[in-house]
């Protein structure tokens, strides 16, 4: 039950909705801190619904690497299948 | 571009809190009158913002054992215990923790921040698990950092949350360790202990809590919120301090741990760092003595907490879910709570003013931490000066609480 890049994205752009001030077209080269003006509690937040909906673990250490959408998708999809 | 230039933005939100009036982040005291007063701009202040939960910075006592160490055993130890060795006093200290926790071991270290920071990264190794209330202190998250161990946050004060995301952890090697407070320093909610006891019986983790803002405030003896849960058998790692209750500066874990001293050849930053200079260690001992002798302040201190809580809530403010000694108002922007805070200031009253991201939620907060030395009459000025300023600023309602009970 592997989703595709492209799911995992739209289902991250669905939870970064509400937590947004303005809308953005949400891409896999969206930086999330430079273009989405989150600070580092409102990342480790919405990560954490992101850990709920796709029912796993995401290590903080994993997310200070992460910069894009893409590379946070990426990060999801290899905890999935491990 | 200079080394610096990073901080342009930090630097422009700064710099635009300070065009208001006083530096939140850098008070000036003229002086320091005793626990509880002081002088900022020539002003006599109180002093609501201090953590002296006990009052005991200015105790005779205190003072006189910590002259007596000055003089006798010098301004410092010039080093750290691995090189420089241990005093008689950090050995009676550590054992005197140890007796009033009931454990087998004591560590101290040079400072709270640094005993958490030290305890948390140095027990948890790299195929184990730190597992985190979500709204730590930054103690916390910075021994987070400096660890090599996986590190998952769960929802502030939810054991059913935290149960959850152990479970998802289950099929991965390694010990975990749930980290929780006492009482959170932002808004004075205590954790719900007993319930996270039951998380970690059944899923097998290991549990530290933090009680800095707890000891010498929660429990029969003071020993913290473990100590009035009842649930004191769960905890494997107890983490405080002295800057706080015990008036000094300081911090300290106590374990029944069998192997717990390995740990001082193990943890850097309890064994890279000066040790506390015999003067405060003497401070402390005998703060720790005068708080188990006299439970009163105790009482004293939730006493004044209930009133100003109570006052303030009654008044129309906002505040956080418990009467704890920390009594924060939730004010609805960062404006708002800049105007207060400094209103407060020029009338003659300190506290703190707590802003995100060191809040949760984005709260902007006026935070007080009431002392059992305050007298009744300055808890009933800071409540005066509190409703009087949230009127003008428009915080509360205008018309006195009197009409509505005519019309009721």
């Amino acid at each position: 039950m592997t989703s595709s890049a492209d799911d995992i994205i739209a289902e991250i752009a669905r939870t970064l909705g509400p937590t947004l001030n303005s809308p953005v077209t949400i891409t896999a080269d969206t930086n999330i801190v430079r273009d989405l003006g989150l600070d580092s509690l409102a990342v480790m937040n919405f990560v954490m619904e992101l850990e709920d909906k796709f029912d796993i673990s995401i290590p903080l250490d994993k997310i200070a690497e992460v910069e894009t959408v893409g590379d946070l998708a990426r990060t999801i999809q290899e905890l999935r299948g491990a | 571009m200079t080394i610096l230039a990073k901080f342009a933005p930090l630097r422009e939100a700064y710099e635009g809190l300070k065009a208001v009036g006083y530096d939140p982040f850098s008070i000036q005291f003229d002086r320091i009158l005793s626990p509880t007063e002081g002088i900022i701009n020539g002003r006599r202040t109180i002093l609501l913002g201090t953590n002296n939960y006990l009052g005991l910075t200015f105790d005779p006592s205190c003072v006189d054992k910590a002259i007596e160490a000055l003089v006798e055993q010098g301004t410092g130890t010039t080093g750290s215990r691995i090189a420089n060795g241990t005093y008689t006093g950090h050995g009676a200290l550590e054992q005197a923790l140890a007796e009033f926790y009931g454990r087998k071991s004591c560590m101290v270290f040079t400072t709270g921040y640094q005993a958490n920071l030290g305890i948390m990264s140095t027990l948890v190794g790299k195929d184990d698990h730190l597992i985190l209330d979500a709204d730590s202190h930054a103690s916390i998250y910075d021994a987070a950092k400096l660890g090599v161990a996986a590190v998952t946050r769960f929802r502030h004060n939810d054991p059913d949350d935290l149960y959850k995301r152990i479970r998802r952890l289950s099929d991965q090697p390694g010990n975990k360790l749930i980290v929780v407070e006492g009482i959170y320093s932002m808004l004075g909610d205590t954790a719900p202990i007993k319930e996270i006891a039951q998380v970690k019986r059944e899923t097998g983790a290991y549990l530290l809590v933090d009680e800095a803002h707890s000891m010498g405030v929660l429990g029969q003896r003071g020993r913290g919120l473990a100590e009035a849960a009842g649930v004191e058998a769960d905890c494997d790692f107890i983490v405080g301090t002295f800057s706080k209750s015990l008036g000094a500066v300081g911090g300290f874990c106590v374990s029944d741990l069998p192997d717990f001293d390995i740990l001082r050849v193990a943890c850097r930053p309890y064994m890279f760092t000066a040790s506390l200079p015999p003067s405060v260690i003497a401070s402390t001992l005998q703060a720790l003595k005068r708080m188990q002798e006299e439970p009163g302040l105790r009482v004293r201190l939730m006493n004044n907490a209930r009133r100003l809580y109570d006052g303030l809530t009654a008044a129309g403010f906002n505040l956080g879910p418990e009467a704890n000694p920390i009594v924060s108002v939730q004010l609805g922007s960062k404006e708002v709570a800049i105007r207060f805070w400094n209103a407060l200031v020029q009338s003659g009253l300190y506290l703190n003013l707590a802003l995100p991201p060191a809040t949760p939620h984005g709260m902007a907060l006026l935070r007080s931490s009431v002392s059992a030395a305050h007298t009744t009459q300055q808890i009933d000025t800071a409540i005066e000066l509190f409703t009087q300023i949230g009127r003008e600023l428009g915080v509360i309602a205008p018309e006195p609480v009197l009409l509505r009970a005519a019309n009721g």
